[in-house]
């Protein structure tokens, strides 16, 4: 029986790779960037465009499209909450929080005791640190509500500036 | 590393240069989605916001060049390429902030870097092609800067969710 590949989630090649190469810095802004890509790469459109197609379907490709200044576009409060949540319970945590419409990124991630005791990552975009800083209070409450005694402290971390924002780069 | 202060302006990093207008908010909130992957893209995008495609890509431009957009294009993720993303921290001293960030950014592993309101005052994305590369690049980032890198790799990711409404 045939069956078609499952793609490969994992690694490169040559064409996929040199793909990437052409596009990390971003897409050529003219009126067929596909074709400007696979003129620089001596390969047909097609090959570039299904190839880009199966790096998002594999998820090596999150989305194509643009990336906002979030500070220009009005969000000028960035808040990382950080979070020390009992291990037993971070997993059902992570998963509540991550689903609020307002945290845009949510992770757990190891402590550095003693002067980081903190396992769980959530970013809050805002309008202001005021209403930020309510957002997070938000999360505050919902803790003490669904997972009570679960969280020994917390933090936020606003951002004072953006110093650099590239984007991966691999070497070429 | 050299007692270099940087100056006030500097902290903000990339700031944009400019406030988008109504048009430009509109293009962004439909860039946010997926870019189509046809032979005029620029041209689907326009017909949809009303729009002509000249004026989709010359304010994409405008856009980039004034900092109101800080990428266009495909955002890779590296780790199902078989690299590594880490997040890591420094506390640099005011002293010698400028200069660590010119070190810090000078790596192209850097892929974000952030001036956070913390003793942990800066916050940066690693990205490698291989997931060894992350010990090796903050060895070579606390060689250059003399300053200990705390590493905070993802354990678990319960969501990621990068649109943000213009």
């Amino acid at each position: 029986m045939m069956t078609s590949p499952a793609p490969d989630p994992i690694g490169l090649d040559e064409l996929d790779r040199r793909i990437v190469l052409a596009t990390q810095d971003g897409l050529p802004l003219v009126p067929r960037p596909y074709a400007a890509v696979a003129e620089q790469l001596g390969c047909s459109e097609q090959a570039v465009r299904e190839r880009l197609a199966q790096m998002l379907e594999s998820g090596r490709i999150r989305r194509i499209g643009a990336v906002p200044n979030h500070y220009a576009i009005g969000y000028t409060a960035n808040g990382m909450s950080v979070w020390n949540i009992d291990d037993a319970m971070i997993d059902a945590v992570g998963e509540r929080v991550g689903a609020l419409d307002f945290v845009t990124h949510c992770y757990r991630r190891p402590r550095h005791l003693p002067d980081w005791p903190y396992n769980l990552f959530a970013m809050v975009h805002a309008a202001s640190r005021e209403a930020a800083l309510v957002r997070v209070e938000e999360i505050a409450l919902l803790l003490e509500r669904e997972f009570r005694g679960a969280c020994k402290g917390r933090d936020v971390l606003f951002s004072a500036g953006i110093l650099k924002k590239t984007g991966l780069r691999i070497a070429g | 590393m050299p007692g270099v202060a940087a100056p006030a302006a500097s902290r903000r990093g990339v700031a944009a240069t400019r406030e988008p207008d109504a048009i430009d908010r509109k293009l962004i909130n439909a860039l946010q989605g997926d870019f189509p992957l046809t032979g005029t893209p620029f041209a689907d995008v326009a017909a949809a916001v009303g729009l002509d495609e000249a004026e989709v890509i010359a304010r994409v431009q405008a856009m980039l060049r004034d900092r109101v957009l800080t990428r266009f294009g495909p955002m890779f993720q590296i780790e199902r390429m078989g690299g590594a993303f880490c997040l890591a921290a420094m506390a640099v001293p005011e002293a010698v902030w400028g200069a660590v960030v010119e070190a810090v950014n000078a790596f192209p592993e850097v892929a974000h870097n952030y001036r956070r309101e913390h003793g942990l005052n800066m916050w940066f994305v690693l990205a490698t092609e291989r997931p060894e590369g992350i010990a090796e690049v903050s060895r070579r980032i606390e060689a250059a800067t003399g300053l200990p890198v705390h590493l905070f790799p993802k354990e678990r990711e319960y969501f990621v969710e990068m649109k943000l409404e213009a």
